[in-house]
């Protein structure tokens, strides 16, 4: 096999790949009678156009990066978190927390120990899936996806009970359940005047730099990486593959947790209800996109921040709701994790080189 | 489709080629046989046997060729067009449905007691019965296959085969998991059962093939290298076509050891996967510096005990003395950390990790190792220097120490795990089949190094069911039947024949 | 006695969807497909039953046969839904796990995205309607608790007996489980794994779309984004309960709606109890379910999650 055929045969199949992701949400767009072009067109390109929605993207991309690099920590070390969403919700509550009980404590203590408290707040919830899989082989899949419905009982009852805006319970509140606004001590500067973006950005750049130390250049991450790789193997070579496997699933959540703290305090400042907005599962989306590692995940979580403003604006534009933005995430698990397969079988691959071989150069008689 | 009732007077193969990536599966392969004939096709591992049946009974479809039963050319595009031109196949690997009964696996494949809202059971065990009688193999339709011992699943196969109207029988090696008496009584039946049948049978194991066949064929990387007739030739003959080069692996000529006792079990019990004692009271000790072959027909509890000694499976009951110390239910990592090699039966999924590059996984077990890493970051230098290292020494077969250990041929992979055990200076080594399946100069490696180990003092035990490689290597050779040790004799004892005896539970202390 | 009437009469119509679509997945694991796209499924389903009597009746009045038309079509979507499943772990083998996830969010963004165009707001359907079966109904207790629920509550129990007779009686169910636990066995004697594993798949999408109707069209008599609740999650925890058997299947369902009718009433008596952590229940019961019922090895579809592929030599 030629190497020019295998570039051609896979950029072929990338290219396949994506025409079957726009073709398929296509078919939704034609279904609600939408402008499928234009729609893309506006998804993609329209809140590229002021460099205000261009902070906006940014800001989206910024919890996005962080839950992602805590998914592909654990889809590395071999078990799929898909509970970012209520890791993410119960950081939200640990920031909150420490915020509400030491407002006069100086920035500098309060604020590193308020994300300190929502990375452990998601780690805990991480924790718990991870470590019914190693004691009592329980689904990560399932019990991740219990424990959001579960984390989100529990924000909505803090939200509406203990932590509940005091303003709110009189009757001019805004209806919202919401925390009252936190102090401006946890606040996260927001450096370009006008818009919101947050040094939050940095703190993300700086977490994907930890994770690719942590998984590619120490021994703990090789172990993490051998462990999703081939837990037999691991087992076989000493390593304790339960024990990586919690660790893992607690890195995760910490890093949703901390992706909460953030958001709140560049954002927000203050625990509202709904907050999560779905995160947590367009972590899992952006994390695959990225190719689970640091350097894809960065640039995916721009184009997913890009996706989720943009179908903020197709309800105006175009007449699309923003749900849409939903079904295509969902497409594009759908695409990658099929282009992932088809990219590897290699009885795929010759059966198309002896394919292209005989319409490249038709064969020669045989002799008999 | 309807299944033929007329007999396969003869069947043949023309020019058959098939092609996997990166490999010439079966390459112009041609062959025929007549009524009532016993062929016997013979190669190593990957020589392409089981492909060339799979191509028969339309699992793969050939790139070239053609195949004709009575004269007339077919064409099999699935297994159901095979059945119905009357063939029909035991696989190495038995096609049972371990959770499925005796009657429902038969029924599977018996579309007569088909129909679209019922499963006629009775109509299926009726036949069942009827093929019973006539053949003398007897099966109790009710039992769940995962009830039934491995002779015993195979004598499913072979009903279930006839019960679907094989008039031509193909076997795939179906004396690899059998003791020798089973395979005795298979041989006879098999001779029986020729005044209705021709069969195709797959073997490397010569003597089998002296026994049973008329013809034989012999592969080698694809291609037919011999054919002819059976009498016509000794077993080292055809030994010698098989590998094509005399059979010549080094000897362990040693004198009897005289080291202290490296391991020492001790009234061991240990669980299977379906939680019987697949080791039941083992008592075995092993001197540093010598070799003790672990002979046993796979299946005795011969995995068991490999993963026992090396913290992967839990211990019931019983001591495993190392040096003093018991490993019984200690941590992996505590086992390799008290010194001992492990070359593991599944070297594909368990000796490395597959998608992991060469030199990551010659450091898989000493990540943490101050040599390899400080403050837990690795040591890259230090590692690339290791694995340079060892490609040379341990002569593996890689474009580089980047590569994904997984890309490379089966005795590459081999020789990287030797490299990571036997570079990590171990008190001890345990290899499981450490030769099945690899070429012959692989092999020929493997029990060099072996061998070199064993006269640096270290104490090997060596789980086989190839009585060759017991006898070439071992100082002593004990046999393992059901989960205990049947007789463990010196070398000099030794012979294929009261091996094959004591493999089979026959515990006889006459002189045989 | 007043009170556990009301808990049973609740707890049986709660149990349908779950049954549904719990035997619906079953027949996706026995085939040894782990779809965990069940939820999005039923989300579609959701919306296309009530979007058909709602279209035509505008929110009033709707001929019954609408009712029908709707489940029927929630049906047909969901068996696509399926097949589209297929296509990515039968046809290409994406691991099950994380390409479910991806079905749940295209079949949950689908429902919602067209439910927004077609719909718009909360608008309720008259859906199908509870009866009373003449005489049985009137027997005390034993009436309103098993007799006088919609049509639905009974053709979900009447399909348990039958799924296990398709399943343990039939050749379609002798081939759905030998591909589930042996695929190279069901393959080697002329079965086509994938065809089985296509048409399993379809069987499954059907009931988990016919499960989401019966919530829009019989229980909530309206649709809304978060209508499923996962639901269906919850059905595919119940099959590994249920050790993929129809009745311990159907055993889970009544075991989870009972608590859930339990919690109702206990909020309907007025007891002070914060309302968040009594919607919790059923989560943590699943959690809690799982951890201590272990897969029995021996019995179940062994080759659940792996897609089949017959050149693949090991």
């Amino acid at each position: 096999m030629t190497k020019k055929f295998k570039i051609l045969y896979k950029v072929s199949i990338i290219i396949l790949a994506i025409m079957a992701a726009m073709l398929l949400g296509a078919i939704i767009l034609w279904t609600i009678g939408a402008d499928v072009a234009k729609t893309y067109m506006v998804i993609l390109f329209e809140p590229l156009k002021t460099s205000l929605q261009i902070t906006e993207v940014l800001i989206r991309a910024i919890p996005l990066t962080i839950i992602a690099l805590g998914i592909s920590v654990a889809y590395r070390s071999g078990i799929i978190n898909i509970g970012a969403e209520g890791q993410m919700a119960m950081g939200i509550l640990g920031t909150t927390a420490i915020a509400l009980l030491f407002p006069t404590l100086p920035k500098p203590v309060l604020l590193p120990m308020a994300v300190l408290s929502g990375a452990l707040c998601g780690a805990f919830w991480g924790f718990i899936p991870g470590i019914l899989k190693a004691k009592l082989q329980v689904s990560e899949l399932l019990s991740t996806v219990m424990l959001n419905y579960i984390a989100a009982q529990f924000y909505t009852f803090f939200l509406r009970g203990p932590m509940l805006d005091p303003a709110e319970s009189t009757l001019g509140g805004s209806g919202t359940p919401q925390s009252m606004r936190l102090t401006k001590n946890i606040w996260l500067d927001r450096f370009i005047p006008g818009t919101r973006l947050h040094t939050g950005i940095f703190f993300a750049i700086f977490l994907a730099i930890i994770i690719y130390l942590l998984l590619w250049k120490t021994s703990t991450g090789m172990k993490m990486r051998a462990a999703g790789a081939s837990a037999r193997a691991a087992r076989y070579g000493g390593i304790s593959v339960t024990w990586y496997l919690v660790i893992a699933m607690a890195i995760s959540g910490a890093f949703a947790g901390m992706a909460g703290a953030i958001e709140i305090a560049g954002v927000h400042r203050r625990a509202i209800e709904g907050i999560t907005g779905g995160y947590g599962f367009s972590g899992i989306v952006v994390a695959l996109f990225g190719g689970l590692h640091p350097a894809g995940i960065i640039p995916a979580a721009f184009f997913f921040g890009l996706l989720i403003v943009g179908a903020d604006m197709t309800q105006r534009l175009v007449g699309v709701p923003a749900n849409m933005v939903n079904v295509l995430q969902g497409i594009i698990i759908l695409v990658i994790v099929s282009t992932k397969m088809v990219l590897a079988d290699p009885y795929l691959m010759e059966k198309v080189w002896r394919r292209y071989q005989k319409l490249t150069n038709p064969p020669k008689e045989v002799e008999a | 489709m309807e299944v033929t009732t007329k007999k396969i007077t003869s069947l043949r193969v023309e020019h058959i080629t098939k092609r996997f990536p990166g490999v010439l599966a079966s390459d112009d392969i041609s062959l025929s046989i007549g009524e009532g004939e016993i062929l016997a096709l013979v190669g190593e591992n990957g020589a392409g046997k089981t492909t060339l049946m799979n191509i028969l009974m339309g699992l793969y479809q050939p790139d070239e060729g053609r195949i004709l039963i009575n004269g007339e050319e077919v064409r099999f595009r699935s297994p159901n067009d095979a059945f119905a031109a009357g063939l029909g196949m035991v696989h190495q690997q038995y096609m049972l449905v371990p959770n499925m009964t005796v009657l429902e696996n038969i029924a599977l494949g018996y579309k007569q007691a088909w129909s679209p809202f019922k499963l006629d059971l009775g109509k299926v065990r009726e036949r069942i019965e009827e093929i019973s009688k006539k053949y003398g193999l007897f099966v109790d339709p009710d039992a769940f296959i995962w009830q039934l011992s491995v002779g015993e699943q195979q004598r499913v196969e072979l009903v279930k085969t006839l019960c679907l109207g094989a008039k031509f029988l193909i076997l795939d090696e179906p004396t690899s998991a059998l003791t020798p008496q089973e395979t005795d009584e298979l041989i006879v039946l098999l001779k029986r059962m020729t005044s209705e049948l021709s069969i195709i049978f797959i073997s490397h194991k010569l003597q089998e093939v002296k026994d049973l066949s008329n013809t034989i064929t012999i592969l080698r990387h694809g291609s037919v290298v011999f054919q002819g007739n059976t009498t016509d030739h000794s077993p080292s003959d055809i030994a010698a076509l098989m590998t094509g080069h005399e059979v010549e692996l080094p000897h362990n000529d040693e004198p009897p050891c005289e080291g202290a006792i490296a391991l020492n079990i001790k009234n061991l019990h240990v669980k299977s996967d379906r939680g019987f004692l697949a080791l039941n009271n083992l008592n075995l000790s092993i001197r540093s510096g010598e070799i003790v072959g672990l002979a046993g027909v796979s299946g005795n509890g011969q995995r068991e005990l490999a993963e026992a000694i090396n913290g992967l499976r839990k211990v019931e009951g019983g001591e495993i003395l190392f040096y003093g110390e018991d490993l019984a239910n200690k941590s992996p990592h505590h086992v390799i950390e008290a010194g001992m090699g492990y070359i593991p039966e599944e070297r594909n999924t368990e000796g490395i990790v597959p998608s992991f590059s060469i030199k990551e996984n010659l450091i898989l077990k000493d990540a943490s190792h101050p040599e390899f890493s400080k403050h837990t970051f690795l040591r890259n230098k230090e590692i690339e220097t290791n694995a340079t290292d060892l490609r040379v020494k341990f002569d593996i077969r890689s474009p580089n120490i980047a590569v994904a250990a997984g890309s490379l041929s089966g005795g590459n992979i081999q020789k990287v795990i030797l490299a990571r055990e036997i570079s990590r200076k171990p008190k001890f080594l345990i290899a499981v089949y450490p030769i099945r399946g690899l070429d012959l100069g692989a092999a020929e490696f493997i029990h060099r190094q072996l061998l070199e180990k064993r006269k640096e003092g270290i104490g090997i035990l060596l789980v086989s069911e190839e009585l060759d490689e017991i006898l070439d290597l071992s100082d002593r050779i004990a046999v393992i039947f059901k989960g205990q040790i049947q007789k463990i004799l010196d070398r000099k004892d030794a012979t294929r024949r009261s091996l094959g005896i004591l493999m089979a539970g026959v515990k006889d202390d006459q002189e045989i | 006695m007043n009170f556990i009437e009301n808990i049973l009469s609740l707890a049986i119509p709660f149990s349908v969807a779950l049954l549904i679509a719990s035997l619906g997945e079953m027949f996706n694991q026995r085939a040894g497909i782990f779809n965990l796209g069940c939820e999005g499924i039923m989300a579609m389903g959701a919306f296309l039953g009530m979007l058909i009597p709602y279209s035509v009746g505008h929110g009033g009045p709707t001929p019954g046969i609408y009712n029908f038309v709707g489940l029927a079509v929630a049906m047909i979507v969901g068996a696509l839904f399926g097949l589209l499943f297929g296509f990515v772990v039968v046809s290409f083998r994406a691991p099950q796990g994380i390409a479910g996830i991806g079905l749940q969010m295209f079949g949950v963004g689908t429902a919602g995205t067209l439910f927004r165009h077609f719909i718009g707001g909360t608008q309720s359907v008259p859906g199908i309607d509870s009866f009373n079966i003449p005489l049985l109904s009137k027997i005390p207790i034993l009436g309103p608790i098993f007799f006088s629920h919609n049509v639905l509550v009974y053709l979900a129990f009447l399909f348990v007996p039958v799924a296990w007779y398709i399943l343990f009686k039939t050749p379609w169910g002798l081939k759905v489980r030998a591909v589930g636990t042996n695929p190279r066995a069901a393959d080697s004697i002329g079965i086509q794994v994938n065809k089985v594993r296509f048409q399993a798949l379809a069987v499954g999408g059907a009931l988990a779309g016919l499960a989401g109707a019966y919530l829009s069209l019989c229980q909530a008599k309206m649709f809304s984004d978060g209508i499923i609740a996962g639901r269906g999650f919850i059905a595919v925890a119940l099959v590994y309960f249920g050790h993929w058997n129809p009745v311990k299947i159907m055993g889970g369902a009544l075991l989870f709606s009972f608590a859930q009718a339990l919690q109702l009433a206990i909020q309907g008596q007025g007891i002070n109890f914060p309302y968040e952590f009594a919607v919790m229940l059923p989560y943590v019961m699943v959690i809690v379910v799982l951890a201590f019922s272990r897969e029995s090895q021996l019995l179940g579809p062994t080759a659940l999650g792996q897609p089949f592929n017959r050149e693949k030599r090991t």
